[in-house]
């Protein structure tokens, strides 16, 4: 309560006089993880024979996909996409990690890819979907996470503006997950070509308002780590080469490379390619980054979105004090609106159904005036008409004995009785 | 052919036809006319800028953000006349931006298709005019430089579709446009594997085996083939190298000389195309493709005449006149879908 007393935030800023000894907690909180392993689940997205099983062998230095096997001419291509998981435990330094890479074989292979995205996408939302459940189970001890990290795209080295598919394929996943595209095969752009191409992909990227990862530093970040931020932004996106083999350079060493008639282009050769960068960033200083961001930003947005669309209402009250006074007061008000929307629904209709009888009858008062009018006419008529033979009669006959008018009244009566 | 002394009398004379050709050849010139095929960004206007030496064509790819994507494939020929030692050329490069960009693929060959048979057609109507033109302009297609994707595992299904309309019509010479990004033992598999699927297919590409073929053609040809398809690097810059200038690019780590052999195989598909095979690239079109496309037509407007005939002799209007080939000569051809 005291403690209340202090500032706005209600925390006051203790000095202490000597080692207590709580700062020791990241590390028991290290050592924990460390004990338990982490894991980290990447996909590879790129059409086909763009490099990324080689990258991805490269980057963690382990085989952890094959060798393409040969398949002959007339075996059938993949029709659509493919989603492909496969998993490796590596250790480093004590450091255990599980890690899953997801492969795209089929992507951007076929005559029409339209559709190539959404095998993926359906593949990410899965993943979501599984851990959603997990999280709602009675029992949570156990959660296991193969939610996707990070999204590595690969873009062909064209040289021009993104393609119609890269397009497609980053504007539908770019709110799902962390992308991270990168330019594959490097080594076919001089570096002229690269500066260039590399403008022309963050022109086309942000004319399409796509996001993608990109390391940012905030205050308390020491100047080192915002150097490094920096530098890794500018490369954005990432020009790489992959390559298993080692090769010969002239002075003898052995370096991961490719060696080409004109020369060898080295792997960790920063001058060369984007690879240390990409290494970087991806497992050295921002893993940690990726999956928080696909925990928190990511996941929590596809969560809210799905439960919003199942009917889950957010229920706000739960933000308030709970004062059940207020509570009533509001049931009571909430009510009273109900029921005079109501009212006023039932007035409407009434006022509607009055207007259409009224309306309704005036019309059949027409008809009646009008059937009416049109008989009295006939009447007229015929009343004339008599009128006529009448003096036509009397003009004909000679002076009317009383007897003899009677004969006439009599007609009269005959037509008129016909009414 | 041994000839005897010009100035002895049994010497005839009419191996001077060559000379007179030549003449004539001159004066007149000639048209050569190529398309090209392939994604944008394969490095299609800067290879047929490199093997004519001269920046011929602009490269028709997207270079601004807010340049829309194209929606179907354009045919833009663009027309020069090129000179050298006296002979002139009336070149024209046909280019087809939007081939292949979309997401949606199917039927992005179809403009292309049109477009060479048109040539086809337009050629054929004036052949077949009464009063023909003395030397008819001739703007078939000679040749189609197909670009091929390097790194992929060997033909895509969209290179599969099209090569086999393409060959049908035209003579496809296939070329791997940006083969720096492929070590040697890459690219010989790749070719390896193209040339594997190329059978199973059967794609017949350009050069055609020929039974009229001398020895020499033959070891010629059959050493064109191997070397099919065509992995080239080009390049429109003139760089420096230990002060000679050399056209080629240059990496942080090495420097590609397009004319160097071991590089690329730029030098052998220039001396193909201009210096070998270029009258037999002309000739082929003429005498093979052009003529069963000639076939074909006549052979349906003399259906068509038996139609109308027969409809005539069993009396009276038919219904329907089949809507194919008008009364004139074949303006209309199907474009195979």
């Amino acid at each position: 309560m005291k403690a209340n007393a202090g500032n706005a935030a209600g925390i006051q800023k203790k000095k202490m006089q000597g080692y207590v000894g709580f700062s020791n907690y990241p590390n028991q909180v290290h050592r924990r993880s460390v004990k338990r392993g982490f894991n980290f689940t990447l996909m590879v997205v790129g059409e086909s024979g763009i490099g990324k099983s080689t990258l991805i062998n490269t980057l963690f230095d382990t085989k952890i996909f094959p060798d393409r096997e040969e398949m002959p001419p007339s075996a059938e291509p993949i029709k659509g996409v493919d989603v492909t998981s496969m998993s490796a435990d590596i250790q480093e330094n004590g450091v255990k990690l599980r890690l899953t890479v997801v492969d795209t074989p089929g992507f951007g292979d076929s005559i029409n890819n339209e559709d190539a995205w959404q095998p993926i996408l359906e593949n990410i939302e899965s993943r979501f979907d599984a851990y959603l459940a997990q999280e709602n189970r009675v029992n949570r001890s156990k959660i296991s996470d193969n939610r996707i990290d990070a999204v590595i795209y690969f873009i062909k080295p064209t040289g021009h503006c993104l393609r119609a598919i890269d397009i497609e394929f980053m504007k539908r996943l770019h709110t799902k997950v962390n992308l991270i595209p990168i330019v594959a095969k490097a080594d076919t752009l001089t570096a002229r070509e690269l500066e260039l191409f590399k403008a022309k992909i963050m022109a086309d990227i942000n004319y399409h308002g796509i996001q993608i990862f990109k390391p940012v530093s905030d205050e308390f970040d020491d100047p080192e780590t915002v150097s490094d931020n920096r530098e890794i932004l500018s490369k954005i996106p990432f020009a790489v080469i992959g390559s298993e083999k080692l090769v010969e350079r002239p002075d003898g060493t052995m370096v991961r490379g490719r060696r080409y008639p004109w020369g060898i282009i080295e792997v960790e050769n920063e001058e060369h390619n984007d690879f240390i960068k990409l290494r970087q960033m991806l497992l050295r200083s921002h893993m940690e980054e990726l999956k928080d961001s696909t925990d928190m930003v990511l996941y929590e947005n596809y969560r809210t979105q799905k439960l919003l669309s199942m009917g889950h209402v957010q229920d706000n009250n739960v933000f308030r004090e709970f004062n059940p006074l207020v509570q009533l007061e509001e049931e009571r008000r909430a009510h009273e609106a109900k029921m005079q929307k109501m009212e006023a629904e039932m007035t409407a209709v009434f006022q509607q159904k009055v207007q259409e009888k009224e309306s309704k009858l005036k019309l059949s008062e027409e008809e009646l005036y009008a059937r009416h009018k049109e008989m009295k006419t006939v009447l007229e008529k015929q009343r004339a008409e008599l009128d006529d033979k009448k003096k036509r009669a009397e003009a004909s006959v000679r002076p009317i004995t009383p007897m003899e008018q009677h004969p006439t009244k009599g007609k009269k009566k005959n037509i008129f009785s016909g009414f | 052919m041994s000839a005897p002394a010009n100035d002895s009398q049994d010497y005839v004379g009419f191996d001077t036809i060559t000379q007179q050709m030549e003449r004539k050849f001159l004066k007149r010139g000639f048209n050569f006319n190529v398309i090209l095929v392939g994604e944008s960004g394969m490095g299609k206007s800067t290879l047929v800028n490199s093997i004519f030496s001269s920046h011929l064509v602009d490269s028709q790819g997207r270079r601004t953000a807010q340049e829309v994507i194209r929606k179907t494939t354009e045919i833009s020929p663009v027309t020069q006349t090129l000179e050298e030692n006296g002979v002139r050329v009336r070149l024209t490069i046909i280019d087809t931006p939007g081939f292949g960009d979309q997401c949606n693929n199917e039927g992005c060959w179809v403009p292309v298709i049109k477009y060479i048979k048109d040539q086809h057609a337009a050629y054929l109507e004036r052949e077949l005019k009464p009063q023909r033109d003395r030397v008819i302009n001739d703007t078939r297609v000679h040749a189609c430089l197909y670009f091929l994707n390097p790194g992929s595992r060997g033909l895509r299904p969209l290179d599969v579709e099209v090569l086999k309309r393409l060959t049908e019509v035209t003579n496809v010479i296939p070329v791997i446009a940006k083969s720096d990004s492929m070590t040697v033992e890459e690219r010989t598999a790749f070719k390896r594997r193209i040339k594997e699927e190329l059978v199973f297919h059967r794609i017949a590409v350009y050069p055609y085996p020929s039974e009229e073929d001398c020895d020499e053609d033959r070891a010629l040809n059959s050493s064109i083939r191997d070397l099919v398809p065509f992995a080239v690097v080009g390049s429109e810059e003139i760089i420096d190298v230990n002060g000679t200038p050399v056209r080629g690019r240059r990496h942080g780590w090495g420097v590609i000389n397009i004319f160097d052999e071991t590089h690329s195989d730029f030098v052998h598909l220039r001396n193909f195309m201009l210096r070998t095979h270029l009258s037999d690239l002309i000739e082929v079109t003429s005498q093979r493709h052009y003529e069963q496309f000639r076939t074909s037509q006549l052979r349906q407007i003399k259906e068509l005449r038996a139609q109308q005939a027969a409809a005539a002799a069993s009396g009276g209007i038919m219904g329907s006149m089949p809507q194919q080939v008008p009364p004139q000569v074949p303006a209309v051809h199907q474009p195979m879908a």
